[in-house]
């Protein structure tokens, strides 16, 4: 990792994706907080946050090569999908359930994305069973290549599969696998471990006896880096070199980012039993929007009224998204038949 | 036409499916140059190389969910799991992702993979090389679960299997890879999944079995023609899941009774299913009891001569029921 500041990849960002990367972070955080409070008001059934993780995840998204390579997320990457071009109208079509909900046609509860022309692959609830398939995304990718089915320099094809999931969902056989797979192949692998220090209510020092999980990656012969998750430009540094190596055929990696969540685990959680409110208001003030919004200031790229601009047209677009969920039209209910399996050609 | 083994078939059919499709490619535990353990893979990697016949790690579930992921990217795998009864480890893969996926994305993502087994007993592989799985597997809607029990069918399903757009477990009776032998055309041909055959016609009751057992029941179908006079149909049923109803119901409409035989143990097992068709559809056809000759109710096939045999169905056993049955 380049650390002298002029090198970082970081600083070859334009401005007006650094505005981008604010920009989807901030919709995210918005349609969150509106999730949460449909929630309260009775009108949906389950939300589940991103909150807190907008920087972590939204580095990463740009870092790839955004609706190209392949993403296999988990139920928290709401930010992640936003930025590879899921729609506010996407995630609340899922909220209610309605028919013209894209991940799965009302089928899955909210946050199980999925958009197979984005190439985000649909995701389960058991933890980490998207890791080993994920290493099998990365290992089509280098088989292509190598049998020569497509050319490694296309750079309309995925080249490289991007998975996320929670440090506690470490603790499954599931990335164990999937992680040795990605190390044995050196594949074009990204595994993003968001290290909120929390599985549910269970603290990571009961989950494993390392200090980071990124301690693990030398037992699977892949690059360990753990990194600042609330940091986006940090975050994005080092997932553009887990990328370079992953387009360069280096082999995979294992990109543990630090973060916090702020929220109750979804909306059926109350984490006054687990953690002080002290330790919350502690993790807020360092917000990882609030803390890019001050470098971009700085930087002189926002001031207050490019905030409220901003901010009034994520308003915006989250009040149309929700008004165009509530008036969509539910499934049939024998919509519940369909699709078990695909039709046999010939 | 060619007299083959059940395994070479089986071979075949992958050295065809690897030959036709560049997509298509082998993984699992020592499939590479020993050509795995009952060899059903030898002389594929020295004829399409490391990259297309690939040692995995001694991990069921990542061979699953790997060749899963490659699926979903377009590629055919064809992941061998050594014995059925080493599945496990990989049921949460199979149930929870591969069999749900086309369902949970509404139709946006396909898994086009087969997942080979050798399986069932009657091999001295006790509680653990033994085991018949197909009753955990065939509760999977958006699976498809395959048995052949002849070489022409184990070549014809298994390409089916493989340019299925679905997800296939294919279900291989280890015992007959090279007891049953069988005429093998030299030109290539498919067997649709789906429809069950019929492996003996006959008109004064039905036997409905699946691999080793749909062979053992044409043995017993014979032996009870030429010392009882008695004419057993025997449907081989083949494909498991989705069920072929229709073979069912259809068979007992003209023999009036119903033989069902399995190896795996007996309650909750596949006879159940398809004692249930039959009670469901079939009940004004039947004039006698719908009767099940399965493995006991015991945790797993025992290693010891005596034990294991006791535990197996076989042709004697099954030719005993057949009588039974017919006297009713
Ligand atoms: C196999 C499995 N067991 C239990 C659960 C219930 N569950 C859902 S999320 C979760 C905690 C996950 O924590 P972590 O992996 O750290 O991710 P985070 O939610 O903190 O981002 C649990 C126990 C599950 N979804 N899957
Ligand atoms: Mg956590």
């Amino acid at each position: 990792m380049p650390t002298d500041t002029a090198t970082r990849a970081s600083a070859q960002i334009g401005e007006q994706t650094l505005l981008d990367m604010f920009w989807i972070m901030l919709l995210s955080r918005r349609l969150d907080e509106r999730s949460w409070m449909l929630h309260r008001q009775g009108k949906i059934a389950f939300h589940i946050s991103a909150m807190g993780h907008e920087a972590a995840q939204v580095a990463a998204a740009f870092a790839i090569h955004r609706g190209v390579d392949y993403v296999h997320p988990y139920y928290r990457d709401l930010a992640l999908v936003l930025a590879v071009g899921v729609t506010p109208t996407d995630f609340m079509m899922s909220l209610y359930g309605k028919q013209a909900d894209l991940s799965s046609g009302g089928r899955q509860m909210p946050s199980h994305f999925s958009n197979r022309s984005l190439h985000i692959v649909s995701g389960s609830a058991p933890v980490a069973t998207q890791v080993p398939q994920a290493a099998g995304l990365a290992f089509a990718i280098k088989y292509k290549q190598r049998c020569g089915l497509v050319d490694p320099n296309d750079t309309t094809q995925p080249r490289l599969a991007l998975t996320c999931l929670g440090e506690g969902a470490t603790s499954q056989g599931e990335w164990h696998e999937g992680m040795n797979w990605a190390g044995v192949h050196q594949l074009p692998f990204i595994c993003l471990v968001q290290n909120n220090i929390y599985a549910i209510s269970v603290p990571v020092q009961s989950q494993m006896a390392v200090e980071h999980v990124a301690d693990r990656a030398s037992a699977y012969g892949v690059k360990g880096v753990i990194v600042d998750g609330n940091d986006l430009l940090a975050m994005y540094d080092v997932m553009a070199d887990a990328v370079q190596r992953a387009y360069s055929g280096e082999g995979a990696t294992l990109v543990e980012a630090k973060t916090y969540r702020p929220v109750p685990h979804s909306s059926d959680d109350d984490d006054r039993s687990y953690r002080s409110r002290d330790e919350v208001e502690a993790w807020k003030r360092k917000d990882p929007i609030v803390r890019f919004q001050r470098y971009l200031t700085d930087e002189g790229l926002l001031d207050p009224a490019k905030i409220d601009a901003y901010e009034a047209r994520a308003r915006a677009e989250v009040d149309r998204a929700q008004a165009d969920a509530e008036a969509a039209p539910l499934p049939a209910a024998e919509d519940a038949l369909g699709d078990v399996y695909a039709p046999v050609e010939g | 036409m060619a007299i083959m083994t059940l395994i070479d078939a089986v071979r075949m059919a992958m050295d065809e499916e690897m030959a036709r499709d560049p997509r298509v490619f082998i993984t699992g535990e020592d499939v590479g140059p020993r050509g795995g353990v009952f060899r059903a893979t030898l002389g594929l990697h020295e004829k399409y190389g490391g990259e297309r016949v690939v040692d995995s790690p001694l991990a069921e579930l990542s061979i699953v969910a790997v060749g899963m992921g490659a699926a979903l990217a377009d590629l055919r795998p064809i992941c061998e799991i050594q014995f059925a009864d080493f599945i496990h480890p990989a049921f949460n893969q199979i149930i929870s992702e591969v069999s749900r996926m086309y369902y949970r994305s509404d139709g946006q993502w396909l898994v086009p993979m087969v997942i080979r087994a050798p399986y069932g007993g009657g091999i001295a592989g006790g509680l653990y090389h033994s085991q018949s799985i197909e009753a955990f597997f065939t509760h999977a809607p958006g699976l498809k679960v395959v048995v052949p029990s002849t070489p022409y069918d184990a070549r014809g399903l298994l390409k089916s299997a493989v340019r299925d757009p679905n997800p296939v477990l294919y279900l291989e009776p280890k015992k007959g890879y090279r007891s049953i032998k069988g005429e093998v055309p030299e030109a290539e041909y498919t067997v649709p999944i789906g429809p069950a055959r019929i492996a003996r016609e006959g008109g004064d009751l039905s036997v409905f079995a699946y691999g080793m057992m749909a062979h053992y029941a044409v043995q017993a179908a014979e032996k009870v023609a030429r010392e009882d006079g008695i004419d057993a149909e025997v449907i081989d049923l083949r494909t498991l899941l989705p069920v072929d109803k229709d073979a069912i119901v259809n068979s007992v409409k003209k023999t009036g009774k119903a033989l069902i035989v399995h190896e795996d143990t007996h309650t909750m097992g596949y006879a159940a299913e398809v004692a249930a068709v039959l009670g469901d559809d079939g009940f004004e056809y039947l004039d006698g009891p719908i009767k099940r000759l399965t493995g006991p109710d015991v945790p797993g096939v025992p290693f010891s001569h005596p034990m294991q045999e006791y535990f197996m169905p076989n042709p004697d056993k099954i030719a005993a029921a057949i009588r039974d049955l017919a006297a009713y």
